[in-house]
């Protein structure tokens, strides 16, 4: 359970892009999680809330976008979409696939109200 | 993996990105910044330590009582006369796994985290500065026993070592898949207990390792009995000389799921930069 600290992390990154770009208040955060990224959104989300009192992000909205664990097939090039504990190519069954897609854990972006 | 370059932007989830103007007064920066980054520059700060005095760094994940710490006395009575061994041991609480370490002659540094399940970059460079890495051959991190979270946090470490005890069944890497994925080793403990369970199948176990893509090898052990101990020491020994000839070309050694990252990042063409910029951006 380290959805805390990776809240402290994301709010970091969030106050200094919205300083950057001398932001009044955050709208809204995105982020990409995939199965395999080891995070919970709902514990995120709970995180979240306690962390963003008294910041520039105090009302801004956490959007989560949930990624598809893709793999890629070594011997057979098919591309295929898997649940997280089966990444087996659905053309050939081989297990000697790579992950394309699911592990990320991105700050994929930010929307701020800025000044002018 | 690095913080800037974006290199967890896999060509899985690229092509989603749009871009689209700013509305109402509302402008939408595109960051793509991994979450970790902070733990991940921390991370590869470590390695760099690591790799400066040439210590083959070995991160041992596992559910709690998995049996890392016995596993950990029982190497170090075979090694301990012809290498240089040190233990970071974590737990959330207790100095226990640090003094059965102390115990066998060998340096220790118990890191306790309180609250936090699992060991990250800062706290192992913490610790670092408490013990001497010089003349080191052989520095083990025992990590929280945690299925879960210790698996998402690189610390700088050359291989993940993952235990499951056979108490735990054959099916943990199907319920734990982020862990598991993460294994450079698998090593099935407490293989003494096995005549007394009817439903744990080394077998099976390694068929759901295999299922999450992984081809790590699997050594099953013991360390009440010393079965398999032997296979395990020869890993070692032969981790620690492929680590040393990647020394000698100026490569390093990186655990397993970090090295996907490194394998998209050296592909030309598959990695982007994407600058923060004024443009609105819709995912
Ligand atoms: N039968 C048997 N018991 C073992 C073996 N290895 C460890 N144990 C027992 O399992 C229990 C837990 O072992 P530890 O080595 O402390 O496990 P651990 O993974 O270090 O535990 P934490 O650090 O608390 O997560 C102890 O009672 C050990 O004696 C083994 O090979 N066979
Ligand atoms: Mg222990
Ligand atoms: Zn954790
Ligand atoms: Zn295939
Ligand atoms: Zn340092």
């Amino acid at each position: 359970m380290h959805e805390l600290s990776l809240c402290d992390d994301l709010l970091s990154q969030v106050v200094a892009i919205a300083a950057q770009h001398n932001a009044q208040s955050v709208e809204s955060i995105t982020l990409q999680i995939g199965a395999l990224a080891g995070v919970e959104p709902a514990l995120l989300e709970t995180a979240f809330a306690l962390i963003r009192v008294g910041t520039v992000a105090e009302q801004a909205e956490l959007i989560m976008q949930t990624v598809p664990v893709t793999v890629l097939c070594q011997l057979c090039g098919t591309q295929s979409e898997v649940v997280a504990n089966l990444l087996l190519c659905n053309a050939c069954q081989s297990h000697e696939t790579s992950l394309l897609s699911g592990d990320q854990l991105i700050l994929a972006s930010v929307a701020l109200n800025c000044a002018d | 993996m690095c913080n800037t370059c974006g290199c967890n932007i896999t060509p899985g989830n690229r092509p989603q990105v749009l871009a689209e103007k700013p509305k109402n007064g509302v402008t939408t920066i595109s960051v793509l910044q991994n979450l970790l980054s902070q733990n991940n520059q921390q991370a590869e700060h470590n390695r760099a330590h690591f790799d400066a005095q040439k210590v083959l760094v070995i991160n041992l994940m596992s559910s709690p009582g998995s049996g890392k710490t016995a596993l950990l006395e029982a190497t170090i009575k075979r090694l301990r006369d012809s290498l240089k061994i040190a233990v970071i041991e974590g737990d959330l609480e207790t100095e226990n796994d640090t003094k059965r370490i102390q115990a066998q002659g060998v340096p220790a540094y118990q890191i306790t985290t309180g609250t936090a399940c699992h060991l990250d970059a800062h706290l192992v460079h913490n610790a670092l500065h408490h013990m001497a890495l010089d003349g080191l051959d052989l520095l083990f991190i025992e990590n929280v026993g945690n299925l879960v979270c210790p698996a998402s946090f690189d610390l700088g470490h050359h291989r993940n070592v993952v235990l499951l005890s056979v108490t735990e069944g054959d099916d943990k890497p199907a319920k734990y898949p982020v862990m598991f994925r993460a294994a450079d080793l698998m090593l099935i403990s407490k293989t003494d207990l096995l005549p007394h369970l009817d439903d744990f199948s080394p077998p099976s176990a390694e068929q759901n390792l295999h299922n999450l893509a992984n081809d790590a090898q699997v050594i099953t052990l013991s360390s009440k009995n010393g079965e398999g101990l032997d296979a395990w020491i020869a890993w070692l020994h032969a981790e620690i000389d492929r680590y040393r000839s990647l020394l000698l070309s100026n490569q390093t050694q990186r655990p397993k799921v970090q090295l996907d990252g490194q394998l998209l990042h050296a592909t030309p063409g598959k990695t982007k930069f994407y600058p923060v910029s004024n443009k609105a951006v819709h995912i």
